[in-house]
């Protein structure tokens, strides 16, 4: 193929493998960063233009909405920011920051979304979808039971993707780029015909619809990207159409879908290889590579999903989770770091810091140094980066995998997996000790679950019985995620996300967790300490008492953070033990995102001396201000927690440090963090989050908003520009461990 | 053997080079009017052993990377005497990097611990004895003067920490005799000034110790800086 001139042969010219092209032509990069160049002029007038609309929207929330064209992957006329300064082109509708309404997940929560913002929906659409077509969130509340909406209704089970889309899929976009749509369309049309063919079973009628909803999406990108000029039906055959077609895969995805997180998969050594090959013809310079770069990073800057105000409380900030992963090793130990994974992350600096997309490098101990203390010193300078540990995961996911949302990793192409958002476990806690009754809303949850009546507390009662109010939820949540993603896949299939990955493709159910530290900690006053609770008339358990000292998760002591590992390991034994959905492989992560706010709004006090009300810490992260032992004792607990037995879709930690106690001069701090991730992931560590700024900054942007407008922080998995928190979740940020000294 | 520990910091930066492990031991001689550690001034109960003092250090040891390691503080470690001799060997053989961060005010026994210390961070009280008793509130200046010969005669690696206290230690005369003072010291890798804070007065608060700093001022961090340079050019 013509377009294929100059790379090497390999199994991806004859199968689709892009894993295979990369390992084949790329070219690792050892040097430094010096090779970097700045924005061009057209650049400029085009993020320009974007920060305009970027403050706009701010005080207004949303800028524009659609309301008569639904989201599809071509419903849309072709937009534009600046077309003449433009290079990379396509946007989700036809202007700009204007955003589209999804109503296949939903069409209540379309109305509550508009309502929001003043907008009405066209009459038609409204009454087709009144009328003559079914929602996923219909599908799902025709079959949830009883049991399943009590625990919603009371927040033991949250952010649930029932109403929305589950997200979490990551396309391999560079499919498009690498081997054109008509080859692709060959390979489904081939599989549909001749190989998903046999005896019409349930399993078989479904994945034969789901292929042909395939083909017909893949149609549909080809028309899309002629609507911009672009015939994308053979493959990019050079620097610009690999960026261009990429993009126009991942545009399809978030034109058609609305789901959480809409992550982009890894493209640094892909777009690479083009590059090189281009730059090796003297085709183009390396300033029109970080051209492209830019201006294709810019686009993703203006991913834009509609929300109710409820769903910006649970995940603020308008965050779409366009993670970007970067680096990693091959699975034979090379570095996979190129000049483009450095060209990436400039886009920090060339742009100003933004929480999107969500840079996300992949950290081995053995990656090249010099990578190793550009990604600290950007970090340093941005707090837009988070790191993920690749010598724990390239074991399991090899080469080519990529982190969608914030923690979770998958093959790219091959593995996929179902949203299963999370479970409050400290509330969890108090159901056992209340009979059952939720703590607040004084109603019943649970049935079977007696009252504990005990003057102080006993360790092994309690754990008795909150080991059975797990059971029970395990089974319940295993339930709710069967029924939800049955339901998504039935009404709001996410066919273009689908037609750029494997037809055999591996999925995992992946369940969640949220308020391990408040348990963890709470067992553990239980068990070294007096734990008196402190009834209302009802028997139900208001506050606690506490007497004595008792270790504390954080600290690097074994006696509490092997509780932590208890714990988990219990409650994914437990979640394991029912089947899933399309024989999904079950998985769990410990991850809050910003959600931690809210659900500690809704538990009431716990056992470890937390008042009602008080957020929880953010994913795997000790609660605020325990972990007396500084930074390390810290992250030694955490790495504690076992990923590859039982949290495989990831452990989160947030790291905030003030500049001053990473070290005194600029190489220091650089040289100090490089050597505490190496630390951390040698450790077993998963995911770090690293913020490196003063409390006094925080305090200063909550008070003076407008004088921080891009002052961008990482919260448990992914950045956020400080001023779209609410201020209940910018207090709580303010009261994170932050590691200082003296 | 047990000894009495004020409290760890797992991730010190600031003692030494790269990440450290900070060990703060209980129990000093000098009363330093600037003291920012006062809890630590009494010897208290004897709390840990030396293997589980190891213990803790050595699950840190992945973070030390080619230049952190340990380093001693407090309080005053020399007067640990046995029990540092023992961790710093079990903590040699595992060929972790010793600082030990000193006002030099120890025992006879100081020679046996220095021989498995890589640098020693010397805190200078002051270059007379004027000087270091009104500071220090002791008549110690003589130790400070011997520490330094042992150092000299075990060739240890120095690193230099004057705290500059506004109307002591932030005048001409006195750095220019500090630059006096410090050529008695061989092997001197850096010299840091520490400008005084008053970040310490809340603990006197609490311990209902009074704060003899409380007239004093924080000195001014640019100043300090400026101080430097000036000390460097004598």
């Amino acid at each position: 193929m013509k377009e294929w001139k100059g790379f090497n042969d390999g199994i991806w010219t004859t199968n689709i493998d892009v894993e295979n092209f990369i390992l084949e032509n790329y070219t690792e990069y050892k040097d430094n960063s010096d090779f970097l160049v700045g924005t061009t002029k057209k650049t400029e007038k085009v993020w320009n233009k974007c920060l305009n609309l970027l403050k706009e929207e701010l005080k207004r929330h949303v800028l524009d909405i659609d309301t008569v064209n639904m989201s599809g992957i071509n419903s849309f006329k072709p937009g534009y920011i600046d077309k003449e300064n433009e290079v990379i082109f396509g946007l989700q509708t036809d202007a700009p920051l204007k955003r589209m309404v999804n109503p296949y997940g939903g069409i209540r929560m379309v109305y509550k979304e508009l309502e929001a913002y003043n907008y009405k929906l066209d009459p038609t659409v409204d009454k087709y979808f009144n009328e003559f077509r079914k929602t996923h969130n219909d599908g799902v509340f025709d079959a949830y039971t009883k049991d399943i909406r009590a625990m919603r209704h009371y927040g033991l089970l949250t952010g649930l993707p029932d109403a929305y889309g589950r997200g979490r899929i990551i396309g391999d976009f560079r499919r498009v780029a690498l081997y054109g749509i008509d080859k692709l369309e060959e390979v489904k049309k081939h599989e549909w015909d001749e190989v998903f063919v046999g005896d019409m079973t349930d399993d078989l009628i479904r994945l034969r619809e789901e292929i042909s909803m395939q083909y017909k999406a893949l149609e549909e990108m080809k028309k899309m990207a002629l609507s911009y000029g672009f015939d994308i039906s053979k493959p990019a055959s050079n620097s610009f159409e690999a960026v261009e077609w990429t993009y126009l895969g991942y545009l399809a995805s978030v034109k058609e879908s609305n789901g959480a997180a809409m992550s982009l998969g890894r493209v640094d050594a892909f777009f690479d290889i083009y590059f090189e090959r281009d730059l090796k013809n003297n085709l183009i310079t390396e300033t029109e590579i970080q051209e492209l770069i830019d201006q294709f990073v810019i686009k993703l800057r203006l991913v834009r999903h509609l929300r109710t105000p409820d769903y910006d409380e649970l995940f603020s900030g308008d965050p779409t989770w366009v993670t970007c992963s970067i680096g990693g090793l091959t699975k034979k130990g090379k570095s996979l770091v190129t000049k483009t994974s450095y060209r990436i992350l400039h886009t920090l600096e060339n742009l100003d810091t933004s929480p999107e997309p969500n840079m996300t490098v992949l950290w081995s101990v053995k990656l090249p140094k010099p990578f190793k203390e550009y990604c600290a010193k950007v970090s340093i300078l941005t707090d837009a980066v988070q790191y993920e540990n690749d010598d724990l995961m390239r074991p399991i996911f090899d080469s080519d995998y990529a982190i969608a949302c914030c923690v979770s990793a998958m093959r790219v192409g091959k593995d996929m997996q179902f949203f299963g958002a999370r479970c409050n476990l400290a509330k969890a806690l108090l159901y056992s000790l209340n009979g059952g009754y939720d703590e607040i809303k004084h109603e019943k949850v649970l049935d079977g679950i007696d009252f504990n009546k005990d003057k102080v507390l006993n360790y092994e009662t309690v754990k008795k019985n909150y080991f059975k109010v797990l059971k029970i939820v395990a089974r319940t949540y295993s339930n709710a995620m069967n029924i939800i993603h049955y339901m998504h896949d039935k009404y709001a299939y996410e066919a273009g996300l689908m037609s750029l990955i494997n037809t055999d493709v591996h999925r995992y159910m992946a369940y969640g967790i949220a308020g391990l530290s408040v348990v963890v900690d709470s067992l553990s006053a239980i068990k070294y300490a007096n734990v008196f609770p402190i009834r209302d008339k009802d028997g139900i358990i208001t506050d606690f008492k506490i007497e004595g000292n008792f270790p504390k998760y954080g600290n690097d002591c074994d006696a509490v953070d092997n509780i932590a590992k208890e714990i988990t390991s219990f409650f994914f034994n437990e979640l394991k033990k029912h089947k899933c959905y399309k024989d999904a492989e079950p998985t769990m992560s410990v991850l809050t995102i910003t959600s931690n706010v809210v659900y500690g709004e809704k538990t009431g006090a716990t056992p470890d001396g937390r008042k009602s009300g008080v957020p929880f810490a953010p994913g795997a992260n000790p609660m605020h201000g325990r972990d007396e032992l500084g930074a390390i004792a810290s992250l030694n607990s955490v790495a504690k927690l076992d990923y590859k037995e039982c949290c495989k879709d990831g452990i989160s930690n947030t790291f905030s440090i003030i500049p001053a106690s990473l070290g005194e001069s600029d190489t220091e701090k650089v040289e100090n963090l490089v050597t505490l991730l190496d630390g951390y992931f040698s450790k077993g560590g998963h995911h770090l989050n690293v913020n490196v700024l003063d409390r006094k900054t925080l305090i200063d942007a909550m008070e003076n908003p407008e004088k921080y407008p891009l002052l961008t922080i990482r919260v448990s998995g992914y950045s956020v520009r400080f001023n779209r928190l609410t201020r209940k979740q910018q207090e709580e940020v303010i009261k994170r461990t932050f590691h200082t000294r003296l | 053997m047990k000894s009495s520990i004020a409290s760890i910091e797992s991730f010190g930066t600031v003692d030494g080079p790269g990440i450290r492990t900070v060990v703060f031991f209980n129990e000093c001689k000098l009363r330093c009017i600037y003291c920012h550690n006062p809890e630590m001034w009494n010897k208290g109960k004897n709390n840990m052993t030396d293997i589980e003092l190891v213990e803790s250090i050595l699950k840190n040891r992945l973070y030390f990377g080619k230049s952190g390691g340990v380093t001693f503080s407090g309080g005053e470690p020399l007067l640990q005497k046995e029990f540092l001799v023992s961790v710093c060997k079990k903590l040699k053989k595992e060929n972790i990097h010793i600082a030990l961060d000193t006002c030099g005010v120890g025992t006879n026994y100081d020679e046996e611990i220095l021989k498995y210390v890589d640098l020693v961070l010397l805190d200078i009280k002051h270059t007379n004895s004027d000087g270091y008793l009104k500071i220090t509130r002791t008549n110690n200046f003589n130790k400070q003067e011997e520490f330094i010969n042992k150092l000299n005669k075990l060739n240890k690696k120095v690193w230099i920490r004057q705290v500059i206290v506004p109307n002591i230690t932030d005048s001409i005369e006195y750095i220019k005799s500090l630059k006096e003072y410090l050529k008695k010291i061989k092997n001197i890798e850096k010299i840091d000034f520490l400008p005084y804070h008053k970040l310490g007065e809340e603990k006197y608060i609490k311990l209902n110790i009074p704060y003899a700093c409380k007239n004093i001022s924080e000195m001014d961090k640019d100043k300090c800086n400026e101080l430097y340079e000036k000390f460097k050019n004598l």
